[in-house]
């Protein structure tokens, strides 16, 4: 995507513009930040740096292919939406871990098929910039918390994607990859 | 500001930036029957009224049985209703499905108008096992075509919105008036259940 105002914003609208990368990070950092401080900062940490990692290894030719990212875009929607929906409690370094998959699953697939150049590493920096301030947002608005009504609205959303990441699985399985 | 308030802001803001995040597609060129995008997704649950009767029944039974079946049974349905789309796209056998979404109309429609009330857990499979068979029959139905992220976003959105829907409207449940209004309501949807009912059985 070409905003013609240089790489690192054309990756900040890419992660703006892409529901597939917005979404579970922002149900994700309310996921986090509905578990405490701890979780939401061990987590911020590791989902922006294994966003980047995962963009940087894809962009070196150590990807994966489409089918095992859409199939691991599904799985990690409906792992995060199911989370969410029950408020699970999760220890802060499985959290952690998670934001890694997600980080890097979601890294290597915005960046599949690239060339490595210096336009888009500062592409992907963009991007690992707007999912940090994204995630950090969507913590914080559920670490304060109090009213009931404001953690179910959460807690249906996580639903919403668990829902979208099953009807995604089914998709792959009957049409193919949806990531290309 | 109050703390609260802000949150309250910050959560408009970020599902105002949500909305605009979505990349709206070119209307122009759409193939009927094609999954083009986010808008065909949202079509789909509210272009039948069979389904559309049912999923408006959940939100006003939720809301008729009060917490935390209000929020919990918007909850099941979509999620069950999900494993059933799935059933639908892998193209799982799983015959009758639209006389179980009539009678989906006619059972739930029953429930508000009787109003109801066994345990949560009981209120739960039954309108679980309805939405396995209302996905079931979107699932069985979904095109192939160029965006599914952003079709099944529509769907999924729809549903809930639908459920929502339901919901504020069963709110004038705390009125005396509300709730003969209600029931009147899960009179309706008897009746739209039945004729459907009568529709899939012939």
């Amino acid at each position: 995507m070409s905003t013609g105002m240089g790489p690192v914003f054309d990756g900040i609208s890419h992660f703006g513009l892409s529901p597939e990368d917005f979404l579970p990070v922002v149900i994700f950092g309310l996921f986090a930040g509905l578990r405490g401080t701890a979780h939401s900062r061990l987590s911020l940490a590791s989902v922006a740096l294994f966003w980047f990692a995962g963009g940087m290894a894809a962009m070196t030719g150590f990807g994966l292919p489409d089918l095992a990212l859409s199939s691991g875009t599904a799985a990690l929607f409906m792992l995060i939406g199911i989370l969410l929906a029950v408020n699970a409690p999760l220890p802060p370094g499985l959290c952690a871990g998670l934001g890694a998959g997600l980080g890097l699953i979601r890294g290597m697939a915005d960046l599949s098929g690239v060339e490595q150049s210096v336009a888009h590493i500062l592409s992907l920096l963009g991007m690992t910039a707007s999912v940090f301030c994204v995630f950090a947002i969507a913590a914080s608005l559920t670490i304060p918390l109090k009213r009931a009504w404001v953690i179910i609205a959460a807690r249906v959303g996580g639903s919403w994607l668990a829902a979208l990441g099953l009807l995604l699985a089914g998709w792959i399985l009957r049409y193919g990859a949806f990531i290309r | 500001m109050k703390p609260n308030d802000r949150s309250l802001l910050a959560v408009a803001a970020i599902l105002a930036l949500l909305a605009a995040a979505l990349p709206g597609d070119a209307n122009a060129h759409i193939v009927k029957g094609e999954a083009v995008g986010f808008f065909s997704g949202f079509e789909h649950p509210i272009s039948g009224l069979d389904h559309v009767i049912a999923m408006v029944a959940v939100g006003l039974w939720g809301a008729q049985l009060g917490m935390p079946a209000m929020w919990l049974l918007p909850v099941t349905f979509p999620l069950v209703m999900a494993c059933g789309g799935f059933l639908g796209l892998i193209g799982f056998p799983l015959p009758g499905s639209e006389i179980a979404i009539a009678l989906s109309g006619v059972c739930l429609g029953g429930a508000v108008l009787l109003e109801l009330r066994p345990p949560l857990w009981a209120a739960g499979i039954l309108v679980g096992i309805f939405g396995l068979f209302h996905g079931y029959a979107h699932g069985a139905e979904l095109p192939p075509g160029q965006n599914a992220l952003l079709y099944s976003l529509g769907f999924v959105l729809a549903t809930g919105l639908l459920h929502a829907t339901g919901i504020a409207i069963g709110l004038i449940h705390r009125w005396q008036w509300g709730r003969l209004a209600l029931r009147g309501a899960g009179a309706f949807v008897l009746c739209g259940g039945m004729f459907f009912l009568w529709g899939a059985l012939l």
